[in-house]
């Protein structure tokens, strides 16, 4: 399999995954405003801030509006994290590795870009946004469903589920270090409205509000939905269960060409500490440490991984 | 004559490369007027990756930097006996039909410059007799000098900056041959100097053919053909074609190169 | 001639009902109702779109892909007809590769005074780095894709040779999936030979072209400019369809004497590369320097038997536009034929006399580029105003020896289906020929292009033109 190949199987799943990432956040936006717009702009702006955007963001607008904020993160081809870029940069990648894939795999996302480029062909009207966002989860379901059905279980699906999942723990991260202050204990008002509201958005721009709900019968708690963030392995979003597949993958690669790299070395580290992490001692530690010291892991793994399997020259 | 020549060149970057290729043009080739008693070309900081023969029969290597590293050195080094032919090669030989030779090349791209060179000389009736008077001519119109800037300079830019090296009079004179209407190449390979062992660069000459007489010599910065102190090594259509040392690099950085040149009689 | 039509239509001949190859399809087309072929048309346009069948369009700033319209009126050419084709292509196919291998070599055919050597001396298409370069099996131009354009019954004429790196041939078997896909129960009622071998022999006869090197069953890779190249899809196709890598240069080193791809798990040799880099660009070391597509030094691993590279470099001195009108020649020394297949009759513009006719009937003339393609460059007389002939004429007589100029042929039409129904369109056809140490192979189908507008004679898909499945019938 050629590097090449590697690091665009890698990044095609990746920007999948963004897509997908971004359409949950603009929904937990939409929620929130459409619920209480007094809190909008705050959620919009954190939102940005999750993506590292607001700076990008402001260059272009006044101020932070709904309308313009979900028109920034939907179509703007200006900025690479919007939907319409993430899907462009995915099929530019699956173009690239058109020979990797399977038919299906490759309609899959070409038909994911063909829709979307008529969808967000002009600015989403309000009320048909939520019908927008749920294609785009769809699509992007459908690709992650191609691919399991019907690639065949090689080093290519390896590096395939490895983005995937690096995008994911990379979203979920980012959101944590973006709200970590309101699962702080120290601002913590137990049944306070207010932040009943943003623990939600936390869960429903990770989509883990429903599972979250089943485990937990209903109760929010700071603590617990971090625990759960970070930790619950049933979850398939949180970073543990991300982590724990990424090792998974990286250890079925390893097996297969018969050598370890210091990639493996790396992750094992970083599954370690979610082994060893109770929610008590990351609290101790202090969330926003931990959560920023796991994203600097996070990317010295992934540049590894790239060099290890030679993406680039 | 028995000529020993020990020759080095080393190439330094102010950076690490990560990846270059050169095509290496040293070996001379055996020919009865040539005898190449022993021959070595060796590389520290590179590999060999494949050698072949061209289309003018040259021996290419081609050779890779090792990964990294900063410096690499080109070192050859043998003996060659040569006879004096008074310049004369021979007969044409090789696939390559010799129209091509008529073929003009970025370096010796035929302008006002060499068509007014050509027009400002008299030209002896005999082919052979004409060349000779046109390498004297050429070296009259670009004095030898070596406070030149550039390495790779046209023929036309060389007659405009009216001196050169051996490599611009080269040039001059295959152009304005063709201009004639005689084939006619470029050649590297080493002198002899009487005077020294020690040079700072190696030679190149031009070679015209003369219908009946085949391929003919002329130094023209030495205003003399070739003689049993001439040790020719590649041939082309200009000094790209017959480059001792040509190559590419990956990665920025400058570059600076060091002959180390020894020609002496045995 | 009055009453007879000006253009041969293949479906119905002179016009007493169908001929008898399209009898059949003609008796099927009679049962269907237009409106729903024309629906079964545009779904096959959403088919291709999904499938990413698509070329690259430059220009106007932004680069879009389109798709090359597809018509689903089938060409049909019957068996006898196709083995005249076939033999003539065969022995075309030899002859060029005879000839490439003269041309670098002792040009017996120049001693011989068949064909000038100016021919050769200024064409900027003939590259001194192959002379006396032998490529394994002796083969140059692996992939051949011969325009064939039809004139009459019986009459054939080759339009070009298209010996560098033919496009196409992903056209030819997307086309046939598609009308397989949407009319299964046509292949019930008429015999048409497959065409979907295609991959397996193309990867078959260039591993038959293993290098010196190569001591195992040969890697085979295909090399791409990228996914901004026209072709890229095509490039991709047939990479998939062989099962091999489609690899760009900054995929490939020189790695132990050998080209090597980047892999995951390090580098590895490749040993025959089916290159769809133009000449130029293919090496930055020994070519165009500036190039970014290519592999520095592949053309050195080349020469010294490490790598084989399909076509071979240098392989444009046999396709070029003046060469063309001395094919017949060039077929006639190296197989010791008659060429079977005709040349449209050429005026070289170098030659005075031509030039002075060609001038003197611009109107009634086409008149090519030597090194254009994809139809640009050239005047159609009859369909060009005055204005562009005056134009064109300065140009001609600026630089002659740019020009080749040829009669207007009357192209056969084959129908396309239009909102009225059947309609004839001008058609041309590029089979596609594989050679190999083994011999000649060439794949009973091609490409059909077909102007879509009504008159026009450039089938061009840089210039509004499509494609039709192309059908050989059985015995």
């Amino acid at each position: 399999m050629l590097g090449k190949t590697a690091g665009g199987v890698f990044w095609l799943m990746r920007y999948m995954e963004r897509t997908e990432n971004m359409a949950r956040m603009i929904d937990a936006g939409l929620r929130i405003s459409l619920t209480r717009s007094s809190a909008a702009e705050s959620e919009w702006t954190s939102i940005l801030n999750a993506n590292g955007l607001l700076a990008a963001y402001l260059d272009k607008h006044q101020e932070v509006e709904g309308a313009k904020v979900i028109n920034f993160l939907l179509r703007d081809r200006a900025n690479p994290s919007s939907v319409m870029s993430a899907v462009e940069a995915a099929r530019t990648n699956a173009r690239l590795v058109r020979t990797a894939l399977t038919r299906e795999v490759w309609e899959a996302v070409n038909e994911c870009w063909m829709e979307l480029c008529a969808l967000l062909d002009r600015p989403a009207k309000a009320q048909d946004l939520p019908a927008i966002l749920q294609i785009i989860r769809q699509r992007s379901a459908y690709v992650r469903g191609s691919l399991a059905g019907t690639m065949v279980r090689n080093d290519v699906y390896d590096f395939a589920r490895i983005g995937t999942f690096f995008e994911r723990a990379d979203n979920a991260a980012r959101v944590l270090d973006v709200k970590y202050y309101i699962l702080l204990p120290s601002i913590m008002h137990v049944g306070s409205a207010s932040d009943n509201v943003q623990w939600e958005t936390i869960l429903r721009a990770t989509s883990s509000a429903r599972a979250y709900q089943t485990l937990h019968e209903g109760e929010y708690d700071p603590r617990m939905i971090a625990q759960f963030l970070i930790l619950d392995k049933r979850l398939p979003r949180s970073l543990a269960f991300c982590y724990r597949k990424i090792s998974d993958n990286l250890d079925y690669v390893a097996k297969d060409y018969g050598d370890r790299r210091p990639c493996h070395g790396l992750v094992e580290q970083i599954c370690h500490r979610f082994e060893t992490m109770t929610i008590d001692k990351i609290f101790e530690y202090g969330l926003h440490e931990f959560v920023t010291e796991f994203l600097a892991d996070s990317q010295a793994l992934g540049r590894q991984i790239e060099q290890d399997y030679r993406f680039y020259e | 004559m028995q000529l020993k020549i020990s020759h080095t060149t080393s190439y330094h970057y102010d950076a690490p490369v990560p990846y270059a290729l050169q095509q290496l043009r040293l070996r001379p080739k055996s020919r009865p007027d040539q005898i190449v008693r022993s021959w070595e070309v060796k590389i520290d900081g590179g590999q060999r990756q494949v050698s072949f023969e061209d289309e003018h029969a040259n021996t290419v290597e081609l050779i890779s930097f090792d990964p990294g590293v900063s410096e690499i050195t080109v070192h050859c080094a043998g003996e060659v006996h040569v006879t004096d032919t008074a310049g004369v090669i021979g007969k044409h030989t090789g696939f390559v039909p010799l129209w091509l030779f008529e073929r003009s090349t970025s370096l010796t791209a035929i302008g006002p410059q060499v068509r007014s060179l050509v027009a400002g000389f008299d030209k002896p009736a005999e082919p052979l007799d004409q060349l000779h008077a046109l390498s004297a001519h050429v070296l009259e119109m670009v004095p030898y000098s070596t406070d030149q800037t550039s390495s790779e300079l046209s023929a036309e830019q060389v007659l405009s900056a009216r001196h050169g090296v051996c490599q611009d009079h080269a040039h001059v004179f295959i152009a304005a041959a063709r201009w004639l209407g005689f084939p006619a190449r470029y050649v590297s390979g080493y002198l002899m100097m009487n005077d020294r062992v020690d040079q700072d660069a190696s030679h190149a000459w031009a070679e015209a053919y003369v219908a009946g007489l085949g391929w003919v010599g002329f130094d023209i910065s030495n205003a003399m053909s070739p003689d049993a102190r001439y040790v020719r090594v590649a041939t082309g259509l200009d000094y790209l074609g017959a480059a001792p040392i040509s190559g590419m690099r990956y990665g920025k950085g400058a570059e600076n190169m060091l002959v180390k040149l020894q020609v002496e009689q045995q | 001639m009055a009453n007879t039509p000006r253009f041969y239509d293949e479906m119905f001949g002179t016009g007493d009902g169908p001929r008898a190859p399209y009898r059949d399809y003609d008796a099927w087309f009679s049962g269907e109702e237009v409106n729903n072929l024309r629906r079964k048309s545009m779904q096959a346009e959403a088919l291709f779109r999904l499938t990413g069948i698509t070329f690259n369009v430059y220009g106007m700033g932004e680069e879009t892909e389109r798709l090359i319209p597809f018509d689903i009126v089938p060409r049909i050419i019957t068996a006898k007809e196709w083995s005249t084709l076939e033999r003539g292509i065969d022995q075309r196919v030899r002859a060029i590769n005879s000839f490439l291998h003269d041309i670098y070599h002792r040009q017996e055919i120049i001693r011989a005074g068949r064909v000038p050597a100016e021919m050769i001396a200024r064409n900027d298409a003939f590259l001194p780095q192959m002379i006396g370069v032998a490529p394994p099996g002796n083969i140059y131009t692996h992939i051949v894709g011969t325009d064939l354009v039809r004139t009459g019954e019986n009459d054939f004429y080759v339009l070009e040779d298209n010996a560098r790196t033919p496009s196409g041939v992903s056209y030819m078997l997307e086309n046939r999936e598609t009308m397989l896909h949407m009319f299964p129960e046509l292949f019930s009622q008429v015999k048409v030979r497959r065409v979907s071998q295609y991959p397996r022999s193309l990867r078959r006869s260039l591993a038959a072209c293993q290098p010196p090197a190569c001591s195992d069953y040969p890697t085979v890779a295909v090399l791409t400019p990228g996914i901004h190249n026209s072709a890229y899809y095509e490039h991709a196709f047939l990479a998939d369809q062989m099962g091999v890598e489609l690899v760009e240069g900054a995929d490939l080193r020189v790695v132990d004497g050998r080209v090597a791809m980047r892999t995951t798990r390090g580098y590895t040799p490749i040993d025959v590369l089916y290159r769809r880099v133009d000449d130029d660009f293919l090496d930055p070391m020994n070519f165009n320097a500036d190039s970014m597509l290519g592999v520095p030094g592949i053309l050195d691993v080349y020469r010294a038997g490490g790598i084989t590279i399909a076509n071979a470099p240098g392989t444009g001195i046999a396709d070029d536009k003046a060469i063309y009108s001395y094919m017949p020649e060039i077929v006639e020394f190296y197989t010791g034929e008659k060429a079977i297949l005709k040349n449209v009759p050429t005026y070289r513009c170098s030659e005075p006399e031509a030039l002075k006719y060609v001038l003197d009937n611009l109107a009634e003339l086409v008149v090519k580029e030597v090194h254009g393609s994809g139809g640009y460059g050239m005047l159609v007389g009859p369909a060009a105003s005055k204005k562009e002939i005056a134009g064109f004429r300065a140009k001609l007589m600026a630089k002659p020896g740019n020009y080749i100029a040829q009669p207007t042929l009357s192209l056969s039409t084959v129908p396309i289906l239009t909102k009225a129904g059947l309609a004839p369109r001008h058609v041309d056809l590029r089979p596609f020929a594989l050679a190999s140490p083994k011999g000649v192979e060439i794949i009973p189908g091609g490409l059909t292009r077909v102007a879509l507008k009504k008159g026009s004679l450039v089938v061009n898909s840089s210039q509004g033109g499509g494609t039709k499945d192309t059908w050989v019938l059985e015995d």
